[in-house]
């Protein structure tokens, strides 16, 4: 069961996998999703509440990997990515799941020894991000 | 409440720290900018975690520039300041200025013309929150805040266009 978590604000800021071995994957998997969140961020021009996007089903049918994006109005996007034989993940999971990920960065933000733009290495943070993972999958 | 007094005391004491650890410099010019620059400084981090917390999460997206202004006006200045701008003027060109008529941090100073020379270095902070705050909506600005008559100050927002 693969899975992988990536935070991105036009450079990688937090890469996080279950078997770490397969994390290359991840990072073109999540690249090439960035362009398809791009896409649905310009494509918006009403005031809709961008709160939750990118959905797709299948990214690439061969690999069958499902990748989760999510944006936050400072124009940071979560990224998550999942095996596709994990079917029992709901809609829903995987909302809750951004929920928990945008607090945590939120936490992290306002972190006086966190500079906006730096990786991320708040060890509260890790921690949070592997019992979701682990919760999850 | 006492809410609105700590905030004020703390932001008086820190202008005073910054000073007196500048004070040893012998160039006097060159102090004072220091000394701004590095209470801008603050407020902009200060800016920024600000609205990663408060605004991320339940309000829409921007349109256009305008519609920033009027969040900062309302909503930001509430947050902080417990009250709202009370004039937004614009030239539709980038320029906005924001006009506080009862700004929180000088109406302990006077009611007139008395300490204006000192005003500055109080409203340095400040600039520096609103630029931090715009930073994060994806704005780059260059503010300046200008003080003609206590309690009463503006800041003027330039958006630096790409």
């Amino acid at each position: 069961m693969q899975t992988a978590i990536m935070i991105v604000a036009n450079y990688p800021l937090y890469i996080r996998s279950v078997p770490t071995q397969g994390e290359l994957k991840f990072h073109y998997t999540v690249h090439t999703s960035l362009d398809v969140v791009e896409e649905k961020i310009s494509g918006v021009g009403k005031a809709l509440a961008d709160q939750r996007e990118l959905y797709l089903g299948l990214l690439y049918p061969t690999e069958d990997y499902k990748v989760y994006g999510y944006v936050t109005n400072s124009k940071v996007k979560f990224v998550i990515v999942v095996d596709s034989s994990n079917t029992s993940l709901r809609d829903n999971e995987i909302r809750s799941m951004f929920r928990k990920l945008h607090n945590s960065f939120t936490d992290v933000m306002c972190n006086p020894f966190y500079n906006p733009g730096d990786p991320i290495q708040s060890k509260a943070f890790d921690s949070i991000v592997s019992t979701m993972m682990v919760q999850a999958f | 409440m006492a809410d609105d007094a700590l905030f004020e005391f703390l932001h008086m004491e820190i202008v005073a720290h910054v000073y007196k650890e500048q004070a040893t410099r012998e160039d006097i010019d060159k102090e004072r900018v220091t000394c701004v620059s590095t209470l801008e400084l603050m407020g902009f981090r200060v800016g920024q975690g600000l609205i990663e917390r408060r605004f991320t999460k339940d309000c829409p997206t921007f349109k256009e520039d305008l519609d920033i202004m009027k969040f900062l006006c309302k909503d930001l200045w509430s947050t902080i300041f417990r009250k709202q701008i009370d004039n937004l003027r614009t030239n539709h060109q980038g320029t906005y200025v924001l006009q506080d008529n009862k700004f929180a941090l000088l109406t302990q100073f006077s009611t007139g013309k008395q300490y204006l020379e000192e005003a500055p270095k109080y409203l340095a902070f400040s600039c520096g929150l609103i630029r931090g705050a715009l930073s994060n909506l994806g704005l780059e600005s260059v503010v300046t805040a200008e003080v003609s008559l206590m309690p009463s100050c503006k800041f003027q927002v330039v958006i630096q266009k790409l």
